[in-house]
């Protein structure tokens, strides 16, 4: 025991431990979870030193305020994320993308996320909580990873094991782009849906609304009208599948997904937009381009060699 | 044999193995699971089977569809291997507080309750595949006078242990969760156990399911 930890003076609306997420499970009903925005993820572990498969804090909108007791620790937040640094005589605002000095008795007030859904805290120790399926992931739909798979609650105490010895301060220069456009590949079921509705899917905008969470992402927009069939077989569902139910309106699973599903699936969100895609707002706008295969696994590379830049500047 | 292998976006393989549900082509679907698992294919992060179709999901970062479908489509599938299965028994019980849609089902498949449950207790069930919920098994095969649809507008909150009927399905819900079939009975066992790593679900692809009518006295003793 290091005797250092974190305090959740507030927890925040949804706080959660989260690293890369747990494979082999979709067979028996378990979905990947992990950080909803991975290369935010990953920026936050490398500016801390940690591995970069350590779990770290994610929030959504507002996040935790945090009480530090214990000796020096480094710690780093990133996404588009607006919060304050109090220490005993000063109060500043922090910067995203840069490391700091955290002392016994300061806090750090996450106050939210702007025009963006998720953010990540990063500390540079070790977390003394347990993995299970091999993730420190929590799916709370399922009660599933650390802290009993529950979400962060006030009061909660983040204790640390082994804080880094490297507490150098580290900084890159990054914003987050915003996107309208996700790029989309066509489904397996796109011939189910009339010519209006698949004119429809690709030209015409939709909104995000707010029943949308880590499981999923439901639009509202022009109706996608369904001339085959409204069901299918139940069926395997992936991260990114667009779904249509009888209603017409869409929905995309994200990271905490139902495995199976019986609705037809329209497209598939191309991996290289699923970070920008989940960070996406409810009442923003969103328009899916359609894209083939080819290019989507070229531009996913791109996007993987542009994340692998970013980290060696750290 | 595969019908068809397509794509299912930049980082899945969908594998089509026919239309209709039947426990041969589901067998299929188990077997080429089995193999795929055994096989350790790099790159392979997830195998979804169901009904008819098996989803293979893998890592972009280091493979591909092109990849990984070469891969299936060399693979040597063990067909003779037969897959273990058990036969589970599972406690239900349909007092009026557990059944909240037996007045619907009465009215859709127009039978009374008893007939219903005679008819419920009196199939052997055939697990098709786990999942959309952890452990969550889906069970055929209804009778054709037992098929009744699903609700109109799903249910926000379906307690655990749920057992729910659709289509030729029966399922159980083995946590609380959002769902829209019709519930006829509560079981008193853990259906998923996230403790146990190893094997987390009572009921695996293959196995053969009977359920037992118990009294609100025996249900409340599992609990005890």
């Amino acid at each position: 025991m290091s005797n250092s930890y974190f305090e959740l003076i507030r927890s925040g609306i949804n706080t959660t431990y989260q690293d890369k997420g747990r494979n082999n499970l979709y067979h028996i009903g378990i979905p990947y979870s992990g950080a909803m925005d991975n290369r935010n993820f990953l920026l936050a572990n490398k500016l801390v030193n940690n591995n970069l498969n350590s779990p770290v804090i994610e929030f959504a909108y507002q996040g935790p305020h945090l009480k530090f007791t214990g000796d020096k620790i480094s710690i780093a937040i990133t996404g588009d994320v607006i919060f304050k640094i109090i220490k005993k005589n000063s109060e500043n605002i922090g910067n995203c993308y840069e490391s700091y000095q955290i002392e016994n008795g300061d806090e750090i007030d996450i106050i939210s996320t702007n025009k963006t859904i998720y953010g990540y805290l990063a500390v540079g120790a070790q977390i003394d909580i347990q993995p299970q399926w091999k993730s420190y992931s929590i799916n709370t739909k399922a009660s599933i990873g650390s802290n009993n798979g529950k979400k962060l609650e006030n009061g909660h105490i983040i204790e640390l094991l082994k804080l880094n010895s490297n507490k150098d301060k580290k900084k890159i220069e990054y914003i987050n782009s915003k996107v309208e456009n996700i790029r989309v590949i066509k489904g397996t079921n796109f011939n189910y849906f009339s010519d209006e509705g698949k004119k429809n899917f690709f030209e015409k905008k939709f909104i995000v609304s707010k029943l949308s969470d880590r499981m999923g992402m439901r639009l509202q927009g022009n109706r996608i009208d369904n001339i085959v069939n409204t069901n299918i077989k139940s069926e395997g569902l992936i991260k990114g599948v667009i779904q249509v139910p009888p209603d017409g309106n869409p929905i995309i699973m994200l990271s905490d997904h139902g495995t199976i599903g019986g609705y037809p699936k329209i497209g598939v969100v191309a991996s290289v937009d699923y970070d920008r895609l989940v960070q996406i707002t409810p009442g923003s706008n969103v328009k899916f381009k359609e894209i083939e295969l080819s290019d989507a696994e070229t531009l996913f590379k791109l996007y993987e060699m542009d994340t692998n830049n970013l980290l060696n500047q750290i | 044999m595969i019908n068809k292998i397509i794509n299912l976006g930049d980082s899945a393989l969908y594998c089509d193995f026919g239309q209709e549900v039947s426990r041969e082509i589901n067998s299929k679907v188990i077997k080429y699971f089995n193999s795929i698992r055994k096989s350790n294919i790099e790159g392979v992060t997830n195998l979804t089977p169901s009904y008819n179709k098996l989803i293979i999901s893998f890592n972009l970062s280091i493979t591909n569809s092109k990849k990984i479908k070469k891969e299936i489509e060399t693979l040597n599938i063990d067909y003779e291997n037969k897959i273990i299965n058990k036969q589970i028994q599972i406690p239900i019980c349909c007092e009026n507080s557990f059944s909240p849609d037996i007045k619907r089902l009465e009215k859709k498949l127009n039978l009374k309750k008893e007939q219903i449950l005679e008819n419920f207790f009196n199939t052997k069930y055939f697990c098709y595949m786990t999942g959309f919920i952890a452990g969550m098994p889906f069970l055929g095969d209804l009778e054709e006078n037992m098929r009744a649809d699903r609700l109109e507008t799903p249910r926000v909150k379906v307690p655990k242990g749920s057992i729910g009927l659709t289509e030729q399905f029966a399922n159980i819900y083995t946590f609380e969760s959002p769902g829209g079939w019709n519930i006829i009975g509560n079981t008193p066992l853990n259906v998923f156990d996230s403790s146990n790593e190893i094997e987390p679900n009572l009921i695996n692809p293959g196995d053969t399911v009977i359920f037992k009518e118990i009294t609100y006295n025996e249900y409340k003793k599992y609990h005890e």
